[in-house]
């Protein structure tokens, strides 16, 4: 029995790692759950969104390098991030007016909606390949590690290490930051409550005079930044590709729909919800239980309940048990 | 201009390009072109069974598509008896624990009360999963231990691949009452969720599950209903046919070969667009149609509103599977890593919606049509760049970026004529009648 290393190793290889994933779930699933409870369509070209900021990020990146700029032992792409936020707000308020506007009017239904979303979905993808390619772009620089494995050994002791990647901690502090941002918007402010007040029940919003429009680009502009925001968390705790970004929308979804789809609670818990079964589930066990169990139970095997290629599969297990037992998610979402 | 002038023109136009392609790059495109237009437009045919009849939103394309590729492994193979003999047993019955499992759980679940209910099932799920797990792992790893190079898979059955297209279409139609029952319930929103999730799963499934048929190793070299290349040029009746038609024996011995296959595929398309037309005529399509333009009214009237949708989610997901059977038999290879949801579930769509819902003419027109432009778009997309940057000196940075990202046009340029055509012509080019 060795509770202390048990502990470490869960907390090296599970919980920082999950807790990381899942603040980037969470503030991707806070996107989707605003277009969808603004808007009332759900959104496929966010994962395509995230991608679009975090491509404007890395190439802003770039250039501050270039001219020397940088952020001491902090990725220099976190002074880029309010440029890609930028740019994300002008592209998506963009696409609004050419595109998304014309079906408001028309009060199309919300597949249709859904349809042209993939429209856009197909643009952005464009769009983001001209801009930079297809392939894996790492661009994390600055100190890689606030405590190495070895750091945390020597200090310790212990025969399991403890790594804290920079980028692991970034992440959550700009997830709290964001989020408390977005609570302190839709609780306190004049626009954040008519948002949630369009939100409640449109007709009784439009009758109390709260300008429709005004309320849609103040949307856009917040999901804009919260998708450029989650892309490149994301994107700086592993790696950019495009590609990835696209299939980030399964558990992103899976995180909103989990939550209660029109709830921004509700996506935050998602999001760690699903970040956290992805990574118990595909996790493999045997380090921890070795350290927990009499030598003579230890397991020979993995101890891994899934291959980590089936990752997709847990957060769809989720999705479904929820959607079967408890339609409208774990939080009350709203349902159309 | 009458409808029917003007849809047999639509058709004209498709026939004018592939004749043009042939013309200008020649007639080995074309009929490649050709041939995957027409598996394209049955797996339009199956999405609009879905979307056009019954409005059902299913973004899992891909992963009935890729279950058809399956059943050309499972089908044409040679069988392993080796790996048989290592673990093919002990897979088989873990396969079958599993599926007990599953099956028990939902007994408990329509059986059981209260907090047993929860309990039962808690236990049967965990309990079976570890079972399955005991039971399975070791037979997998003896039969991927079996000649990994070349083999590691249980193999086939050795059947002729024709049979395949069928047995793909069962398998998928297999898949999706399964994905049916479950999922069918739900939101169009949230079915569009998890038959996305769906498909990734299958996808991973096939990528993993070395056993069933090699995952990333690839199977390759698959059986093929039209004779080879190399045979064609070694018989001497068949240059002797070439040379008096004025062609080498290379260039007539591929496109012999590619016009078999496009004879096979034309035949499957007009069996399956025959059906689906009869089927949307009859009193069936009819209330499908009720059903999708009002669910209330349609149920009021006594329909089984989620029978029908379980049945025509069944029919069209079957159709893509014999698509996805036909793609793999013409690919000669089963490439698990190519799957991508862009190419064979948006794509579809695209197809579906520019086509035009609710008619099957629509979904096989824009099968044809859209297929050739994602093919022709990067030629077009990087004559089009030479031509705009031809002022430009050769090897500046700009020159070569613009060249450089025709090759990435194909995407941008699907969602600006997905979009355009949702805007001004939203009921598609054949609209539904």
């Amino acid at each position: 029995m060795d509770f202390l290393n048990a502990l470490v190793a869960f907390a090296n290889f599970v919980f920082v790692p999950g807790l990381a994933y899942g603040a980037q779930l969470a503030i991707g699933a806070l996107g989707v759950t605003m277009i969808y409870g603004i808007l009332r369509f759900s959104n496929f070209a966010h994962g395509d969104t995230m991608a679009f900021g975090t491509a404007v990020t890395i190439k802003m990146t770039a250039l501050l390098i270039a001219m020397g700029v940088s952020f001491g032992p902090l990725p220099t792409a976190l002074l880029a991030l309010p440029f890609g936020i930028g740019a994300t707000i002008v592209l998506v308020l963009l696409i609004d007016w050419l595109v998304y506007q014309f079906y408001r009017q028309q009060k199309a239904s919300p597949v249709i909606l859904v349809i042209v979303s993939m429209g856009v979905m197909f643009v952005m993808n464009g769009i983001v390949r001209f801009y930079i390619g297809v392939d894996d772009i790492r661009f994390a620089d600055g100190e890689r590690f606030i405590i190495t494995a070895r750091e945390f050994r020597d200090l310790t002791g212990l025969r399991e290490g403890l790594a804290i990647r920079t980028t692991q901690v970034i992440t959550v502090v700009v997830a709290l930051i964001a989020m408390a941002l977005l609570f302190w918007f839709l609780n306190k402010t004049r626009t954040g409550k008519s948002m949630r007040a369009f939100s409640d029940n449109e007709d009784l919003a439009l009758l109390s005079g709260i300008n429709p429009d005004w309320v849609v680009k103040v949307t856009w502009m917040i999901v804009a930044a919260l998708a450029t925001t989650a892309g490149v968390l994301y994107g700086l705790d592993k790696s950019f590709k495009a590609f990835t970004y696209f299939q980030l929308l399964l558990p992103i979804f899976a995180a909103a729909i989990v939550g209660g789809l029109g709830n921004p609670l509700g996506a935050i818990a998602g999001g760690f919800v699903i970040a956290f079964s992805e990574v118990t589930i595909t996790y493999a066990w045997k380090k921890v239980l070795t350290y927990l169990m009499p030598e003579s139970l230890e397991p020979d095997g993995l101890v891994q309940l899934l291959s980590t290629d089936y990752k997709f599969a847990v957060s769809f297990a989720i999705l479904i048990i929820v959607l079967l037992f408890k339609p409208t998610g774990l939080f009350k979402g709203q349902s159309v | 201009m009458s409808t029917q002038v003007r849809d047999t023109a639509l058709f004209g136009l498709v026939a004018v390009l592939l004749i043009g392609t042939g013309m200008i790059q020649g007639w080995n495109s074309a009929l490649l072109i050709l041939n995957m237009g027409l598996i394209s437009a049955i797996m339009a045919l199956g999405v609009n069974l879905q979307w056009g009849f019954a409005g059902l939103f299913n973004i899992g394309v891909m992963g009935f598509v890729a279950l058809g590729g399956l059943a050309t492994v499972l089908v044409s193979t040679d069988p392993v008896p080796e790996a048989w003999q290592a673990g093919g047993l002990r897979i088989m019955a873990g396969l079958v624990l599993g599926a007990l499992t599953v099956v028990a759980a939902v007994q408990a679940q329509k059986r059981l009360e209260g907090r047993v209910k929860t309990i039962a099932t808690l236990v049967i799920l965990v309990g079976g999963f570890f079972l399955y797990r005991a039971v399975f792992d070791p037979g997998k790893v003896a039969v991927e231990a079996v000649n990994p190079a070349s083999t590691g898979n249980l193999g086939g059955l050795n059947l002729p691949i024709l049979l395949s297209w069928p047995v793909g279409g069962l398998l998928a139609a297999g898949a999706a009452w399964v994905i049916g029952k479950t999922a069918l319930g739900l939101r169009s929103d949230y079915l569009a969720i998890a038959t996305l999730g769906i498909a990734e799963i299958i996808i991973a499934v096939l990528k993993n599950e070395d056993w069933l048929a090699r995952g990333v190793k690839n199977v390759i070299g698959l059986d093929r209903p039209v004779p080879y290349e190399i045979d064609l040029q070694q018989d001497p009746g068949f240059v002797e046919r070439a040379a008096s038609l004025g062609l080498d024996p290379v260039t007539a011995s591929t496109l012999y070969t590619k016009i078999g296959y496009a004879i096979l595929f034309t035949i499957v398309l007009l069996i399956i667009l025959w059906l689906a037309q009869k089927a949307l005529n009859s009193p069936w399509g009819r209330m499908m149609r009720a059903i999708r333009d009002n669910e209330t009214a349609a149920e009021a009237m006594g329909k089984d509103v989620k029978g029908r949708h379980l049945q025509i989610f069944i029919l069209g997901s079957a159709v893509c599977g014999v698509a996805g059977a036909m793609m793999t038999t013409l690919d000669g290879q089963l490439t698990p890593g190519t799957y991508q949801p862009l190419r064979f579930t948006f794509l579809i769509w695209v197809m579906v919606i520019v086509g035009g819902s609710g008619n099957n003419f629509g979904a096989v027109l824009g099968g044809m049509l859209i297929w050739w432009l994602w093919v022709q778009v990067e030629p077009l997309g990087l004559g089009l760049m030479n031509i705009l940057s031809s002022g430009l000196a050769d090897g500046s940075a700009l020159k070569d970026r613009m060249i450089e990202s025709a090759a990435h046009m194909r995407l941008f340029t699907m969602g600006v004529i997905l979009l355009l055509v949702l805007r001004f012509s939203p009921r598609g080019l054949i609209p539904e009648r």
